[in-house]
């Protein structure tokens, strides 16, 4: 029988809510799944609330009540910093979730002349992390020390049950401790109401009538449970860090001190058959500030990519609007950087981005000389386009700068009722004009609450002065009116006309001012 | 030249006849000297949209020449779809408005189109550059530049083999692709929404002789580019090839011109 010690941090999902800035320390808070209390504070717990009620039973007993919605993902981040600690003074840690732990007793036993030393040690050292309530149970097997931990008093944090005594301590507990209702019906149903009562019973009898997942837990009340615990193999630390001292205010100074680390990390992932597909680069400078950003490539990252994006990230910082200063020789940043961090965000299996025997990817002398172009006029000067999906021309595409990843919200394949029908204009202006619509009496034209102009277009002609350009034929308007429930609520009617030298326009009407869009030409 | 120098006696109608009828030779003529004094030999040709590709001198765009056109994202688009089809990279260069959507139903590849839509006043370095990789380029040129970096330009399309689409005028420009005559059909007063495009596309090449032009459909029903007067296009494209070799034989031409 395996000797373990499990470490318990009472309500983690309220605890990482509270440190994710969601809720205020010390109000009463419930984090809630498909409408169940999972975990609540303590304040909410002296109201009355406990998990597994409804989250109108919880607001009914405790008005003030932050409801906390719940999220594994967010337990797991921040537990993992708690289990870096414990893994600092002991070996084979396995995450049975976030918020507990279980390990082997008998090493750090040794190592720290006793279980209960070695508890109280794991425990002082996880209390360092701003932590409250940490309880410790040791006994025979992870069932055993997960009820001796949720047993404890907070006065008497830790509870070691001797070796061989754990048949004896779970014998009192109901059998609904198990953890699996079904059997603790059907075992009340026989009269069978603890585990002690549980344990008697012939471990044959059980497996006849309850099968192998009635075994195992038979075995559990009987202490006699004898899985091994799956500690869990530390991730490799990716993340390189490179401290600059004197700080560097250069950015060419900067993109040759990063060369090493990029050039470092790189191989770091080689050597364990990774590839990244998406890093985040971030600096601190002088003053304390910390600067970060992702960024995606569309198929994975080399060391000088990655150089390549600390100078585009760098050169963004110094650009100031409209104007770009040549930044890799210019003035400088406007602080000088004491840190520069970069981390892998996303990795991928190497052997997914082999090139294929005749290449997949595109032509390396195509990416050579975008690079180049980018390193001339910037980051967000060389793009790639793709189509979205979306109602009004500047929905329908997008454009990524070459080399990095689009992610699209907007798939082109859903159906966009109120898109205009093909032919799409060849023009789309980058920023629509004002114009001015006129009627053949030269007033201009506008909309009635029924959607109808209030007389035929003649001529349009810029808003800004020129010449009117007469309308030989025209159709629409046709309304737009998208997201009429929220803040960003449009609404627009679009006319198509044909001038006189038979170049079509489309032209767009939102709020009383006209403009044009695009050109069909 | 001798052959026009017509005798007043003749009849009109017979001296217009005669008169087009020795313009053609001439072409013909002019056709095979250029094909015997090309500057390269082996100067191929892009795949171009069939639409286009006879009214085009040599009968498509040349790699390495540089085309004038007139301003028409359309006509870009059209002349683009060829090449991006066949496989080649295209780049656009100073063109915002460019119509992504659109491009992408003419046929061009968005996963080979590479735009740089604000290139400032580098624009000449930035097509420079990115014509050594990328099979056509379009640009709508800023700043003017000087006679010597557009020479510089010319030499590197040659060498590299990359074509070069200039919304604009532009000296020594392989020929002058315009856009003209649109009509578009579909729009009523009041109804219906704009279908099929008609234009006329005119091409007048450096080498002189009639600039050729035809009527197209700019996109058809089916969003497509459609030849309209493809029948005689074809017929007097045949005649000319038939007739004009068969007129003076080659080695006759060689001598004359040497």
């Amino acid at each position: 029988m395996q000797r373990t010690l499990v470490l318990w941090v009472p309500d983690w999902p309220v605890i990482a809510a509270v440190r994710d800035g969601l809720a205020a320390a010390g109000a009463p808070i419930a984090v809630m799944a498909a409408n169940r209390v999972v975990a609540c504070s303590p304040a909410a717990r002296a109201e009355g609330v406990r998990a597994g009620q409804r989250r109108r039973e919880a607001q009914s007993l405790c008005t003030s009540l932050v409801v906390v919605p719940f999220d594994e993902g967010r337990d797991h981040r921040l537990f993992a910093p708690i289990i870096d600690v414990v893994e600092g003074l002991v070996a084979g840690v396995q995450v049975v979730r976030p918020g507990l732990l279980a390990l082997a007793a008998r090493g750090p036993a040794r190592y720290y002349g006793g279980e209960k030393a070695a508890a109280i040690a794991l425990r002082g050292a996880v209390l360092g992390e701003e932590l409250t309530d940490v309880r410790i149970g040791v006994a025979d097997g992870a069932f055993a020390a997960e009820l001796a931990a949720r047993t404890v008093a907070p006065d008497q944090p830790v509870r070691v049950v001797a070796s061989g005594a754990s048949a004896s301590f779970l014998a009192p507990f109901s059998v609904t401790t198990l953890g699996d209702p079904d059997l603790a019906t059907l075992l009340g149903r026989l009269g069978v109401r603890t585990l002690g009562d549980f344990a008697v019973l012939p471990a044959d009898a059980v497996r006849d009538r309850l099968g192998a997942a009635g075994a195992h837990r038979h075995a559990l009340a009987g202490a006699a449970d004898a899985t091994m615990l799956v500690p869990r193999t530390p991730p490799p630390d990716l993340e390189r860090v490179l401290e600059l001292e004197p700080p560097l205010d250069r950015v060419d100074q900067l993109a040759f001190a990063v060369r090493q680390l990029a050039d470092d990390l790189v191989e770091s992932l080689t050597s364990r058959l990774l590839v990244a597909t998406a890093i985040r680069i971030g600096f601190r400078d002088e003053h304390g500030t910390e600067t970060e950003r992702a960024w995606l490539h569309p198929r994975s990252f080399r060391a000088n990519e990655i150089v390549d994006r600390v100078r585009w990230q760098l050169s963004g910082e110094t650009r100031t609007a409209g104007t770009r200063a040549d930044a890799d020789r210019g003035p400088g940043l406007r602080s000088a950087i004491t840190r520069v961090r970069i981390v892998p965000e996303s990795v991928d299996d190497l052997a997914h981005h082999e090139p294929g025997l005749w290449g997949s990817a595109p032509d390396e002398r195509v990416h050579h000389a975008l690079s180049r172009v980018q390193s001339l006029l910037g980051h967000e000067a060389v793009l790639t386009a793709q189509r979205t999906g979306g109602r009004t021309l500047a929905e329908r595409s997008v454009l990524v700068p070459w080399g990095d990843r689009a992610v699209i919200t907007r798939p082109v394949e859903r159906p966009w009722p109120g898109a205009l029908p093909q032919p799409a204009p060849a023009t789309v202006f980058p920023s629509r004009h004002a114009v001015t619509v006129v009627d053949a009496q030269g007033s201009p034209v506008g909309i009635d609450e029924r959607m109808r102009l209030s007389a035929a277009p003649a001529g349009f002609a810029p808003a800004a002065g020129g010449a009117t350009r007469p309308v030989t034929s025209w159709a629409g308007p046709w309304p737009l009116d998208e997201q009429w429930w929220s803040i960003r609520r449009r609404r627009l009617h679009r006319l198509q006309v044909v001038d006189a030298a038979g170049i079509a326009w489309l032209l767009v009407l939102e709020g009383s001012s006209w403009w044009a869009e695009a050109r069909y030409d | 030249m001798p052959a026009l120098a017509l005798s007043p006696a003749v009849d009109p109608v017979d001296a217009g006849e005669s008169r087009i009828q020795s313009v053609d030779t001439v072409q013909a003529l002019q056709a095979r000297i250029d094909a015997l004094q090309r500057t390269r030999l082996d100067s191929r040709l892009m795949p171009t949209h069939e639409a286009l590709a006879d009214l085009l001198p040599d009968g498509g765009l040349r790699e390495g020449a540089t085309y004038a056109l007139s301003p028409s994202s359309a006509l870009v688009m059209a002349l683009l779809a060829g090449p991006s089809q066949a496989g080649s990279w295209c780049g656009v260069v100073g063109m915002p408005e460019f119509g992504v959507e659109a491009a992408e139903s003419v046929g061009i590849d968005l996963d080979r189109l590479v735009l740089v839509p604000h290139p400032g006043d580098a624009w000449l370095t930035v097509t420079a550059s990115i014509a050594d990789a990328l099979g056509i380029v379009v640009v709508r040129p800023g700043r003017a530049a000087s006679d010597g970096a557009i020479a510089k330009l010319a030499g590197r399309l040659r060498e590299r083999g990359s074509t070069l689409l200039v919304l604009g005028p532009w000296p020594q420009a392989e020929a002058m692709i315009s856009l003209t005559e649109s009509r578009w059909s579909g729009l009523g007063d009041g109804h219906g929404y704009l279908s099929e495009r008609e234009v006329t596309v005119t091409v007048s090449s450096k080498r002189g002789g009639r600039p050729r032009s035809g009527r197209l459909m700019m996109p058809d029903a089916e969003l497509g580019i459609r030849r309209l007067d493809r029948g005689v296009a074809a017929d007097r494209a045949r005649e000319r090839w038939h007739d004009a070799p068969a007129a003076v034989p080659p080695n006759d031409v060689a001598r004359q011109v040497g």
